[in-house]
């Protein structure tokens, strides 16, 4: 499991791979909130729930990102753990877990906000390496 | 690997001539280096190449004259950041990547009656006196504390509803685009999730590449211009970029969708998952518009509220009234507005103008220029990379007539946050421009790396073609003193 930032003039691309997908999924949230703070220093004190849908992957993966920002925003917490189970008949659901804190300016060393995560650059793919996401963040 | 052509129309203005399924040209504000640069990109393969999105944009049901891009031209989000696209009301679209996600993003510049001579002596003072006063950064939570009904009071208010509790004189508001409060804000269409992302937020600076900057006019090049804005050289200026907050995020992010299913459902291809639209006229459309006016509003409100605390923090360290600092001007660089225009048909009428990294840059005569300025046009107030300098220009009829009033906003980047970070440390960059004078104050050493001045084109060039272009004429050349940044 791993990730990394891509090369993008204005924002911030992120680019996570992983075994499964669910884990490629989670990989992109610690991608995410490593451009906030440094997950490193976020404890997994609090869980919180995500749900989302959509009618890809591709889709599903943003609008996660978009539900862990919106959360994270109306908790006042950050995070650095996560458990992604997705399921799909129709359409995608996705069900997943957070643990974190609340945000501490001192000690989680800030970095930037993200405004929102974008369908610019979104790919879902996997090959030899397993699965990846990417796509680019707004900051 | 996709060609696009490019064609030399002058020294600054260029064209990518209307082929296949554009249904207009894409009109190019830049000189040979910044097409050399967008043409670099698709030569690289870039997946993200804003000659592609002007092309995209050209596409768009409705679109006027041209898809347009200014001097600070680069990869956006569906639109080119400096993207201006204006549609017809009844024929044309609107789209969430003409307006961003931060929507009514822009810059609200005050004078004070202070000289650069007066502010050196406090300098480090009055530097401490904002970094405290003006909440910054990631996480941080402004003053104003709002319930539900309260932030639908903000997204129909704009900066009236600052002004009422407190923060900011009513004289404010007449220097503020469309005075501050944009009719036609629908809270009810702004979710509930966008509201509740609000509540902390109000009169909070944000992150990235906001900032607020302590400035002084170095150089006037119009005297009658800089004298109806009341410019003088020396004088201590104070300018806020910011925007709408989480609100103008999350307005983005739920109406992608809305827009993604009504793009399928009114058959509009979607050549750019980012550039989804709906008629302006449809139910989707009509939402969606009435939740960016609600955005546009929020952002005036902070831009109000963040004003105030600068005046207080310039009182506390300078011992100035707050009545001392003025305004100058307000002006949003993304954003959607109705505005009369000469259409193609040949008849003036009222288009839905996006904006996108793109100012308003109304020239002499119009209407919603303050009759202060009205015989010379309005302000366009150019942000500059941090540590190097900005600029102050004027609206001129040749911008009214070519760019439906349209001009850059500011450098624009050339260079990504990761290289960025790879090429420079914060504190280095810090120490680096506080020998030549210029205090900046971060929440975020990375944050600082990520902007600093070299990753950024060189906003000199930027504004030189806008002025050679004749679309907007500068006025003054503002330099650094303070920068405080999220």
């Amino acid at each position: 499991m791993a990730f990394e930032y891509l090369d993008h003039e204005a924002d911030v691309g992120i680019h996570a791979t992983a075994d499964t997908l669910e884990e490629a999924f989670e990989e992109g949230a610690r991608a995410m909130f490593n451009t906030m703070v440094d997950i490193t220093k976020v404890e997994s004190r609090k869980k919180v729930e995500i749900l989302a849908s959509a009618d890809s992957v591709e889709s599903l993966f943003v609008d996660f990102l978009n539900k862990l920002l919106t959360k994270a925003d109306t908790e006042g917490m950050v995070f650095s753990r996560f458990r992604v189970m997705i399921t799909h008949k129709k359409t995608y659901t996705l069900t997943a877990y957070a643990w974190g804190e609340p945000l501490d300016q001192m000690r989680h060393d800030i970095k930037t906000e993200v405004k929102a995560a974008t369908y610019s650059g979104l790919k879902c793919w996997n090959d030899t390496g397993g699965h990846h996401v990417q796509c680019v963040l707004d900051v | 690997m996709e060609n696009i052509d490019v064609r030399k129309l002058d020294e600054y203005r260029w064209e990518v001539p209307k082929k296949g399924e554009m249904l207009v040209p894409g009109r190019i504000y830049g000189d040979r280096d910044i097409i050399d640069h967008l043409q670099a990109d698709i030569k690289a393969g870039k997946e993200w190449n804003a000659l592609r999105q002007i092309v995209n944009v050209a596409c768009l049901p409705g679109i006027q004259k041209a898809s347009m891009a200014m001097s600070d031209v680069h990869p956006g989000y569906g639109f080119p950041i400096g993207g201006v696209g204006a549609f017809d009301m009844k024929t044309g679209v609107i789209s969430v990547a003409g307006v961003g996600y931060d929507i009514n993003c822009g810059v609200r510049t005050l004078k004070t009656g202070l000289t650069r001579a007066q502010v050196e002596k406090k300098k480090g003072a009055l530097a401490d006196a904002l970094f405290e006063g003006v909440p910054a950064g990631l996480g941080s939570t402004g003053d104003i504390r709002l319930s539900v009904d309260k932030i639908d009071e903000v997204l129909v208010k704009g900066a009236e509803f600052s002004v009422e509790i407190g923060y900011g004189f009513k004289e404010d508001l007449e220097y503020t685009e469309e005075n501050g409060k944009v009719r036609g804000a629908t809270p009810e269409n702004v979710s509930r999730e966008a509201k509740q992302r609000q509540f902390k937020q109000v009169g909070t600076l944000g992150s990235g590449n906001h900032y607020l900057e302590v400035q002084y006019v170095e150089e006037i090049f119009d005297d009658t211009v800089a004298k109806a804005y009341g410019l003088v050289k020396d004088q201590v200026l104070v300018s806020i970029h910011c925007g709408s907050r989480a609100l103008g995020h999350q307005i983005g992010t739920d109406y992608l969708k809305t827009l993604e299913a009504a793009s399928k459902k009114y058959k509009i291809p979607i050549r750019d998952k980012e550039l989804v639209c709906a008629p302006i006229e449809s139910d989707e459309g009509k939402k969606y518009f009435g939740a960016v006016n609600a955005g546009i509003n929020a952002a005036f409100a902070n831009r109000q509220a963040i004003a105030h605390l600068t005046r207080k923090a310039f009182s506390k360290a300078m011992g100035v009234s707050e009545e001392s600092v003025k305004m100058l001007y307000d002006i949003g660089h993304n954003t959607a507005k109705l505005e009369r225009h000469l259409a193609d048909d040949g008849k003036e009428k009222q288009l839905l103008v996006m904006r996108k990294g793109a100012t308003r840059a109304f020239g002499p005569g119009r209407d919603e220029v303050p009759k202060a300025y009205r015989k010379v046009g309005q302000p366009v107030l150019i942000g500059g990379t941090m540590g190097t300098c900005s600029y102050i220009l004027h609206g001129t009829e040749q911008g009214m007539k070519e760019t439906f009033g349209s001009s850059c906003h500011g450098a624009g980047r050339n260079m990504s946050r990761e290289q960025a970070k790879r090429q420079w440390r914060g504190d280095n960059i810090i120490n680096e421009l506080s020998k030549r004078g210029i205090i900046i104050k971060g929440h975020s050493p990375a944050g600082v790396a990520e902007e600093a001045p070299g990753a950024y084109k060189d906003v000199n060039e930027v504004v030189e073609v806008m002025h050679n272009s004749g679309i907007s004429k500068k006025v003054a050349l503002l330099r650094p003193m303070i920068c405080i940044k999220g």
